[in-house]
């Protein structure tokens, strides 16, 4: 990132020769029918309860939240597309990848804990990184870190619900976890896909 | 408020950047990764529409008593478990995970409970993992993830047993 000219065309080539994992999968999968499932059953349940009146409540502030949070979505989209474009896969892959140790651990928790937004950008981004060359475990280690350690949750909703203290104290006992998870998701992954992990090995 | 719109502010900031490295790479760079995260978009507007509609209804199902009943005064490891299962059933988004803790807190739960729970709702609240992270990741990374994630909670207990009260 820090030296894009000389290797300009390096990138762009290693994006065309293989085909690029599909960041995002198609619109219907069996996840969302479980969710429809959900959803349609629990409307059904507030339906039986509360009437019609109940279920338009719910859905026009859903709408409205919907409606609030589609401009994040797009922006974490275009977070997403942009890094794993301008991320050197070699790099990355060397960084992050499944031989990168405990740095890539850290790096993966630095990152997420810097990562500005909410699920909208964390997703998409860890879903890049993954397709240009992160392992499981740095992922793992960069998503638990958002989550946990991550200053937007906790300065929009932590703080002001649960108070400085607690948070500032939560996210102290939480430092170590992301790179702890990140190294068990490591170890077990080597042990679940053994011949997968031979074939990253080779790049 | 404020605070959304400075998320808001460094989220658009932080396109912008990443946008312009893409744009000093080349135009077709830039043009191709904007088609493909406008593509991602489109893809995922349904699922995250059902999500978020839906969200509200599971929610209304699930009172928050219930969860709250949970983060009963129980300490100890048994009600540290029963503190994770209620942060991986916990409906919603923010406000109701953090206020549950919160009630849980002023009510006479154990802090390690309380810990426990919010560690466990940041890392597996089933809402969250199927309304946001499955729609955007690998399925498999997603479960694999969630797996893994499962004795953590645990581990924020145990320490914060170890160094005591905020």
């Amino acid at each position: 990132m820090s030296e894009p000219f000389p290797n300009n065309p390096a990138p762009a080539e290693d994006a065309e020769s293989e085909p690029r994992p599909g960041r995002i999968r198609k619109p219907i999968g069996w996840s969302t029918i479980i969710i429809a499932v959900l959803v349609a059953v629990s409307a059904a349940l507030v339906w039986r309860r509360d009437g019609t009146e109940g279920v338009l409540d719910i859905l026009t502030h859903d709408l409205s939240l919907f409606g609030g949070i589609l401009p994040r979505v797009l922006a974490g989209c275009l977070l997403g597309a942009f890094i794993s474009e301008i991320l050197p896969h070699e790099k990355v892959s060397r960084s992050l990848g499944p031989n990168s140790g405990l740095m890539g651990l850290l790096m993966g928790t630095a990152f997420g804990a810097i990562l500005p937004g909410g699920p909208f950008t964390a997703y998409p981004v860890a879903s890049a990184l993954l397709a240009v060359g992160a392992d499981f475990g740095a992922t793992i280690a960069m998503v638990v870190s958002w989550t946990l350690i991550g200053y937007g949750r906790a300065v929009a909703w932590e703080i002001p619900i649960m108070g400085t203290d607690f948070t500032l104290w939560r996210i102290v006992i939480s430092l170590p976890l992301p790179v702890l998870a990140g190294a068990l998701g490591r170890f077990v992954y080597v042990r679940l896909y053994p011949k997968r992990d031979a074939e990253d090995d080779e790049t | 408020m404020s605070a959304a719109l400075l998320i808001d502010i460094l989220l658009w900031g932080s396109v912008l950047g990443v946008g312009l490295l893409a744009f000093r790479r080349g135009k077709p760079v830039f043009k191709a990764s904007l088609r493909e995260g406008s593509m991602d978009f489109i893809n995922i507007v349904p699922r995250i529409a059902l999500g978020v509609i839906g969200s509200g209804y599971i929610a209304a199902i699930i009172p928050q008593e219930v969860i709250t009943g949970w983060l009963g005064p129980d300490s100890g490891w048994l009600g540290v478990a029963t503190a994770v299962v209620a942060g991986a059933a916990t409906p919603g988004g923010p406000v109701i995970g953090f206020s549950i803790g919160t009630v849980a807190l002023k009510s006479g739960g154990g802090v390690p409970q309380v810990v426990a729970y919010v560690v466990a709702w940041a890392l597996f609240a089933f809402q969250r993992v199927i309304l946001w992270e499955i729609p955007f990741m690998p399925a498999r990374f997603v479960w694999f993830r969630c797996a893994v994630s499962v004795p953590f909670p645990f581990v924020a207990a145990a320490i914060a047993m170890v160094i005591g009260k905020p």
